[in-house]
């Protein structure tokens, strides 16, 4: 006998909760991937506990899986965080709209031109 | 609460290391410490899952979670440097919108936990899967899902490799090797 289903709920919810926050308030965008990978650690928590409640075996079986989908996510949002950082030298999701593009000094072959 | 169990013990002792290091990692404002605390956060999570009766995705949890997932966080924040300038203040108006979605949810998991039968009441019956079972349970019933998995860390490949390459190429043409 371990502890209620509930509890497992319960537990799940809170985390689900912390990562939703940090997702909805942090300007960072490592930050926010950061509250993604609770989130998904939230869901997988979710899903074993049921799979024990039901005696089913499928909900460890969804939890591997969310571990395959959130390496996926992490590589494509990190290299996506590494890109920005590259043009535009910040990692504030705003600064995608109002600064404009840094050029790398290293390869900068051509002269810089305005073009407003 | 009266007749705990060991397994009980351990369960809100886990459950309590979870939420104070998810807590402490969400608002730690230097990025590393906040890769950190979500480490141990992890681990505990992979306790969890071997309470619960999951030993082999604890594993998975320790190996690919915690090892290579928040190696490759910590090698980005390393790789970044961000410059300690100062925060810009952060809108009254978001921090409603966000705990207003949060007070939402948080009604309806509690709605939930109060209209739940009276069999969810009762303690889990203790049972754990042994990996033997769990994998053939796994490629005998979801060998397309586990193919689709592998095409989609696949695909992942090649666009993480694309996009760290993007910055480059307009510049350098064809010259890398």
């Amino acid at each position: 006998m371990i502890v209620p289903y509930t509890h497992v709920m319960l537990l799940g919810a809170i985390v689900f909760l912390m990562g939703m926050i940090c997702t909805l308030t942090r300007r960072n965008l490592i930050m926010i991937i950061v509250g993604l990978e609770i989130m998904l650690n939230a869901a997988a928590i979710v899903f074993v506990g049921a799979g024990l409640q039901f005696q089913q075996i499928e909900g460890q079986v969804m939890a591997l899986f969310i571990v395959a989908v959130a390496a996926a996510e992490v590589s494509v949002g990190l290299a996506m965080v590494v890109c920005i950082y590259r043009q535009r030298h910040s990692i504030d999701p705003q600064c995608i709209e109002n600064s404009p593009r840094v050029p790398d000094p290293k390869a900068a072959s051509e002269p810089l031109t305005l073009n407003t | 609460m009266r007749d705990m169990t060991v397994y009980a013990v351990f369960f809100y002792i886990i459950a309590a290391l979870i939420i104070a290091s998810a807590g402490l990692a969400i608002t730690r404002k230097h990025m590393v410490h906040a890769v950190l605390y979500l480490v141990v956060s992890f681990i505990a999570t992979a306790l969890l899952f071997y309470l619960l009766g999951a030993p082999l995705v604890g594993i998975f949890q320790v190996i690919l979670y915690a090892g290579a997932i928040m190696v490759l966080f910590l090698f980005i924040v390393m790789m970044i440097r961000m410059a300690p300038g100062a925060d810009r203040p952060f809108p009254a108006a978001h921090y409603l919108a966000a705990f207003g979605v949060c007070g939402v949810y948080i009604a309806a998991a509690l709605l939930v936990a109060f209209f739940s039968g009276p069999e969810a009441g009762r303690p889990m019956a203790a049972a754990a899967a042994s990996p033997a079972a769990f994998g053939f349970y796994l490629f005998d019933q979801h060998w397309l899902a586990v193919e689709m998995v592998s095409i989609l860390l696949l695909v992942a490949l090649i666009g993480a490799l694309h996009l760290g390459r993007a910055g480059r190429r307009k510049q350098s043409g064809n010259k890398e090797p």
